[in-house]
Formats: C-alpha cells, structure tokens, sequence
C-alpha cells in the first residue's frame, strides 16, 4: 500500500459539488510531514517510512525526540563515526508531535529522510481511510453503548428507565453468556472508518476534504491512507 | 468559528448575496436538471423564516397551493437558484412569521411595505 499522511480534525462543514448538491464534509489539516526514518529489513527486520507531523516546542520534547530529528552530536554518535561507522541521516526539522510508520514491504516509494509530503499525494486518490481515536464517553449505559432501547416511562417501570433488562436466563445455564452487551467504557478506542469519497485536496493550505464523519474531536489526530476496500464503490 | 473552515465555505458561498428580507413576496428561479436539460422553476411565496448562517443558511418560503399549505426551504447559498426577484415587501413585526401557519384566506394576507428610494 502506498504511504499515507498523518493530519489533525480540523472539523466539519458543508460544501457543494459540481451537481449543485450539498453534502457534507471533514476538513482535515493533512501534512506537511516529514520523513523522519526508513524502517529496513537489515537493521529493523520490516519495511516501513516512518512520518512525523505537528511540531513540538523543544521544551516539551525530550532528548531522544530531539535526537531522532537532528544531529546532536551525541558522545556515543561521535565515538561510532570516529571507529568509522555510519552516523544516522536525519530529518533536520523540529522534533515532531504525532509519529507513525507506514508500512511499505518491498513496495518502491522513493522517499528519503527528511522530505517533506503534502497532501497533494491524495490529488488523485478517489477514496481513503481515516483512523482515529474516538471521542471518550466514560463509563456509559447500555442505551448510548449498544443502541439498547431502555424500559417504559411509566406502567409501573420504576429507577430503571435506561436499563437493560434481563441479561440472561435462569438454573441452566446459571451463568452470564460470553460477549453479553453491559455498560462499561465507550469511545476512546482506536477505529478505522474505511472508504471515505475524496471530496477535494487543497494541496496549498494542505487541506483533505472527506465525505461523512472521522473518528475524535476536532484538533484530533489522524492517520489517512489509501483504502484497501477493494470492492463496491471503491472499484474504480 | 475556525478560520481554516471558513475559508473551506467561502469556496461555497455565493458572491452575491440574495437580497431579501422575511415579509416578502419572493419568486424564486431553481434550476433542474431533467435527463440531459436544464430547465427554470419558479416557486413562489412568502418567506416566514430564515436561519443559520454560513453555507447552512436556510430560509423558508410559505405559498398556498390549491388550499393546502406548502412550505418549501431552499439553503441560501445554492447554486441551484439561478434567481430570487422581490415582488411586495410585507410589514412585519417578528423574525419568523409561523403564526401565518394558523391562518386561514385573508387572514394570511401581509400589509405590503412601500419602500422609499433615496433621491440621487
């Protein structure tokens, strides 16, 4: 799969197409990001092309992420290039906020440490995928985590309006079936909505427009890859 | 607002805008497209409301056709409407007019508003 970009929610709007329909859209702010490292079979075991996206005030960044972007001319770096070893190319950009790999296993990209992608690698991509971090929602009952639709307002319902009702059955089996939805924790779960429609790319403001809705809050962080749907729709 | 997604609307927005004002008798000119043709609507009626702003601004124009009410909400912003002509302007106390819903006949008629033009 070719190498995707890493973005931020921006949030989401309306915008009409070329029909005169209004359909509705997520802004994402999608690059620019940086090649920070290339993954290879021979030192890491796996292909990959790591990108790093958003800077990070060097404050806030410790020295490692300081070192994975620029040369600091560490002791043990300069020990390694004096007994004639190789020192590490690096990006020479700001340490970064958001950093992921894609994995590219054999696959030609032609990219090199430090390059920097826009979001112009979508000018011609039809659909994508989107992946997120969904908005937390806490410990949540059984009507906003499964759909569940609760008891009666009155006829005698009373304090368990927004149960569930029975969960099981009685002596036999005398247990609590596997999978049996409860409440619990929602959100805050790593989800993939797959075959997103392109609705546009602004390569100069490096903005992705996507049809629907994208997982998290605005100002969240995204993974965008080319869709690996390969029926339906996405069959272009 | 985020001024990022301003900018995304504005791409959607229209240059000019529509001039009109909520009393008013509109007759508004949609495009439709039938198979290959392009083809000229006109609905018209009173507006009784209009909300929302950006590219979701809507507003809704209220006719009587054929002693049923009917209502129809066009988004201010759409390309679809080649034309929007102001026929009478109404005097109008309220924003939105939804108590002409409850009328009946004359009752539904507005005070039309004679509008004096500046001299040059």
């Amino acid at each position: 799969m070719p190498v995707g970009m890493l973005g931020r929610k921006v949030g989401m709007t309306q915008v009409y197409d070329e029909a005169g329909d209004l359909i509705p859209v997520t802004v994402i702010e999608a690059g620019p990001c940086v090649v920070l490292q290339l993954r290879s079979i021979e030192s890491d075991g796996y292909e990959a092309v790591q990108l790093g996206f958003g800077d990070k005030p060097r404050r806030l960044a410790s020295r490692s992420e300081r070192g994975h972007v620029v040369a600091l001319g560490s002791k043990r770096q300069k020990r390694v290039v004096a007994a004639g070893g190789e020192s590490l190319p690096k990006a020479d950009c700001e340490p970064k906020r958001f950093v992921r790999e894609f994995r590219t296993d054999g696959e030609e990209h032609g990219l090199s440490v430090g390059q920097e992608l826009g979001v112009g690698v979508f000018a011609d991509v039809p659909f994508v995928d989107v992946i997120g971090v969904s908005k937390g929602r806490g410990f949540a009952g059984v009507m906003k985590r499964h759909n569940f639709a609760g008891q009666r307002a009155s006829h005698g319902v009373k304090r368990v309006h927004r149960h569930g009702g029975s969960i099981g059955m009685s002596a036999d089996p005398a247990r609590v079936l596997r999978g049996t939805k409860m409440p619990g924790r929602y959100g805050n779960a790593h989800r993939t909505i797959r075959h997103l429609k392109v609705v546009r790319v602004d390569g100069e403001s490096n903005l992705l427009l996507v049809r629907g809705a994208v997982p998290g809050p605005n100002g969240g962080e995204l993974i965008i890859r080319h869709t690996n749907r390969r029926t339906g729709r996405g069959k272009a | 607002m985020n001024e990022l997604l301003n900018s995304v609307e504005a791409s959607s927005l229209r240059e000019k805008p529509l001039e009109f004002e909520v009393g008013d008798n509109v007759d508004i000119h949609t495009r439709i497209l039938e198979g290959e043709k392009e083809r000229v609507q006109i609905f018209s009626g009173t507006v009784i409301a209009r909300r929302g702003s950006g590219v979701r601004e809507t507003f809704t124009v209220r006719r009587i056709v054929a002693g049923e009410g009917v209502e129809r909400i066009f988004p201010v912003h759409s390309p679809k409407i080649a034309k929007l002509e102001v026929k009478r302007h109404g005097v109008v106390r309220r924003a939105k007019l939804y108590y002409l819903r409850d009328r009946v006949g004359k009752a539904t008629r507005l005070k039309e508003r004679r509008v004096v033009r500046k001299k040059k």
